[in-house]
């Protein structure tokens, strides 16, 4: 049945009156995701896309029962935009911006944790199980429904990734984007958890790059749950220098925190299998499912 | 942005943390007044960016005006391990009984602030926390309370201080972390915290560096946003006025592509076939044609650069924008450098009818783009 999102899934567009947001808003509907209402504040009673357009978050559940949220505001208010969606108990919620404050992102996070609300991103291409519903930016084209779940810290990699796959003969049950901020919503061990609990995926690959420690924690993780489904990573990054910020906020080597060898090795020691190539992990994918 | 010592200092000193008495100086004569004003023995410290300042001959002494004034002739103009010295922060030299050190950092496991707090400061506080953790108080803050001074208070008990000095000593801690939250700080620490002889608490080292994305709110930083830092190449200087995302690297493979963790990879690949990049260029998901062609021209103007290799999945990017850059950069470079384009997405056949038309080859798969410019870059 995939994970996050599926065909129940009854989205918001926030920001839907602005360029990257009526623009999206269309490319979702021809997707089939269900897009049943936006939000622009002063701009109630409008619509786009032939999508009804609300001044508040409030109206738009107590209309149209949306269930999930995409924020398409500039980084400077996506803070505001996320508490409106959170108090509304919207979830997912999936913010695209680059560039938000970690602050907010922080507060954002901590609020989302009290009232047990998923939050994607920031940062982030958004998510999409093909088939049934895409709460993202990503070419739809690339992607196809089958049982390989992935979840990525990149955009245009897990384009490349999924397309791989996809030419492969490997589709995807749920592709999702964590975001390439310092603070996101998702760890890899959350989507991990997911992924576990659902039927419809077989394998999963994880998508790393450089900075932070969340591939270690996905690793041990792996070990300690004695992990039922095969896993292939890829970690991007080991030909960067420590110290420098990789174009993601948090693709950064910090003293000798988040460097590629001590992701790989991680993912080594728990059994994972490790692309060098990013074309690798479909072969590798192929040979642990079992397929010719 | 990291701030200078000097402007975290005069924050410090807004929020109520003690510091030590002093001035900034651009001239051995205001040196010599700072002295005389200060009227003691006093330290001159360089006020650069890069770290290890001390260690590399930034900070001296002097316990005359005379003294005052030849030091900072010697430091004024001079360069700490390549950041030129323009100002000094003269200081009072306090009576040092015990050096600590108390700080907040973003956390990006436990996605709060966590602070640390250590009686044994001084010193890099990395190297403390291996070598004797015991010696470290840490923990995270709720992001939606905040620190309490309770919370504070009990930091200080943790370190030892009872009476006055914890109240004191709870008091800066309090502070260090306002700070933190009113100037959206990636890291603030006060290294070393000093315990003076009679026992009091004074910040006589300040650091703070604010989240580049908050510039917004701190209108007073906007515009260094987009210059220069002391640590960057001139290619790096020149990529950040025009917003790309740019590292100068060892190597002779130059790169560009779209996305970071595309770039990346891209790198890696030409590693894996035994090639060195020349450097990291993340054009961005969104870029103009103009946008485009800055990137190309920087990582062209490399004299290490033997070859170009872009890699480009278009998305909201077309390839036919690509193709059109990339042809209008021949046209005005020439062709001193090949150029390896790897092009597949949004209106790629017509992206490559373009590229083709001007002789261009283009390739499908990264892995075969980046080998051929490996190729191409050992032949140079």
């Amino acid at each position: 049945m995939a994970i996050l999102v599926d065909a129940n899934t009854k989205v918001l567009v926030q920001g839907i009156t602005g360029r990257q947001g009526s623009f999206h808003t269309r490319l979702l509907k021809q997707y089939g995701t269900k897009v049943l209402a936006g939000t622009s504040p002063g701009k109630g009673g409008s619509d786009v896309e032939g999508v009804p357009v609300y001044d508040t978050v409030r109206e738009a559940v107590e209309e149209k029962g949306v269930n999930a949220s995409i924020v398409f505001v500039p980084a400077q208010f996506t803070k505001e935009a996320a508490l409106e969606a959170i108090e509304a108990g919207l979830s997912p919620i999936v913010l695209i911006a680059e560039g938000v404050p970690v602050l907010d992102s922080m507060q954002i996070l901590a609020r989302a944790g009290e009232k047990g609300v998923t939050i994607i991103g920031p940062n982030t291409p958004g998510v999409i199980s093909p088939g049934l519903c895409k709460l993202g930016i990503m070419p739809a084209h690339v992607f196809e429904k089958g049982v390989v779940g992935v979840a990525s810290r990149s955009g245009t990699l897990t384009y490349e990734i999924a397309a791989g796959l996809t030419k492969a003969g490997l589709g995807q049950s749920t592709c999702v984007g964590l975001g390439g901020d310092p603070l996101v919503g998702l760890s890899f061990i959350d989507v991990l958890e997911l992924f576990k609990n659902d039927e419809e995926t077989e394998a999963v690959a994880l998508i790393g790059e450089i900075g932070g420690n969340a591939e270690e924690a996905a690793a041990e993780y792996i070990i300690k749950t004695n992990y039922p489904k095969p896993v292939v990573a890829y970690v991007a990054g080991r030909a960067a220098p420590p110290g420098k910020r990789m174009g993601h906020a948090g693709a950064i080597i910090s003293g000798r925190t988040g460097t590629a060898e001590s992701k790989l090795e991680a993912f080594k020691r728990a059994g994972v299998e490790v692309a060098r190539k990013p074309s690798e992990i479909a072969s590798k994918l192929r040979e642990a499912l079992g397929s010719p | 942005m990291k701030l200078f010592e000097y402007e975290a200092k005069d924050i410090a000193e807004r929020f109520g943390i003690p510091r030590p008495k002093g001035m900034v100086v651009e001239t051995p004569e205001e040196a010599r007044r700072a002295f005389e004003s200060i009227g003691g023995p006093v330290a001159l410290k360089s006020q650069v960016l890069v770290a290890g300042r001390g260690k590399a001959g930034g900070i001296r002494f002097a316990d005359s005006a005379d003294e005052a004034y030849r030091v900072a002739e010697a430091l004024l103009g001079s360069e700490i391990k390549g950041e030129m010295v323009s100002k000094l922060l003269v200081e009072e030299r306090i009576k040092v009984k015990r050096e600590l050190y108390a700080g907040f950092v973003i956390n990006r496991t436990s996605k709060r602030y966590s602070y640390l707090a250590s009686t044994e400061g001084g010193v890099d506080i990395e190297e403390v926390a291996e070598r004797s953790p015991e010696k470290i108080v840490r923990g995270d803050v709720d992001p939606l309370r905040g620190l309490r001074e309770y919370e504070a208070r009990y930091i200080a008990r943790r370190m030892g201080y009872r009476g006055r000095q914890l109240l004191e000593l709870g008091a800066i801690i309090k502070r260090l972390y306002d700070i933190a939250v009113s100037y959206d700080g990636e890291l603030i620490e006060s290294n070393p915290l000093v315990e003076t002889e009679d026992g009091a608490f004074v910040a006589a080292d300040m650091k703070l560096i604010v989240d580049d994305n908050s510039l917004f709110r701190h209108k007073e930083y906007e515009g260094r946003a987009k210059m220069a830092g002391p640590e960057m190449t001139p290619l790096e200087a020149r990529a950040r006025a025009s917003g790309l995302a740019y590292v100068d690297l060892e190597g002779y493979v130059g790169i560009v592509g779209n996305g970071a963790g595309l770039t990346m990879a891209t790198l890696d690949l030409v590693k894996e076939y035994g090639g060195e990049p020349a450097n990291f260029c993340d054009m961005g998901g969104t870029a103009t044609i103009e946008r485009m062609i800055e990137a190309i021209e920087i990582v062209l103007s490399n004299p290490r650069t033997k070859v170009l290799l872009m890699n480009v999945l278009g998305g909201i990017i077309r390839c036919d924008e690509v193709a059109k850059a990339v042809v209008r950069i021949k046209e005005k470079m020439g062709f001193a450098k090949p150029m390896v384009i790897r092009l597949v997405g949004t209106n790629e056949e017509e992206g490559k009818r373009i590229l083709s038309e001007a002789g261009i080859d283009s390739f499908d798969s990264m892995e075969e783009a980046a080998m051929k410019a490996v190729e191409l870059a050992r032949g140079a």
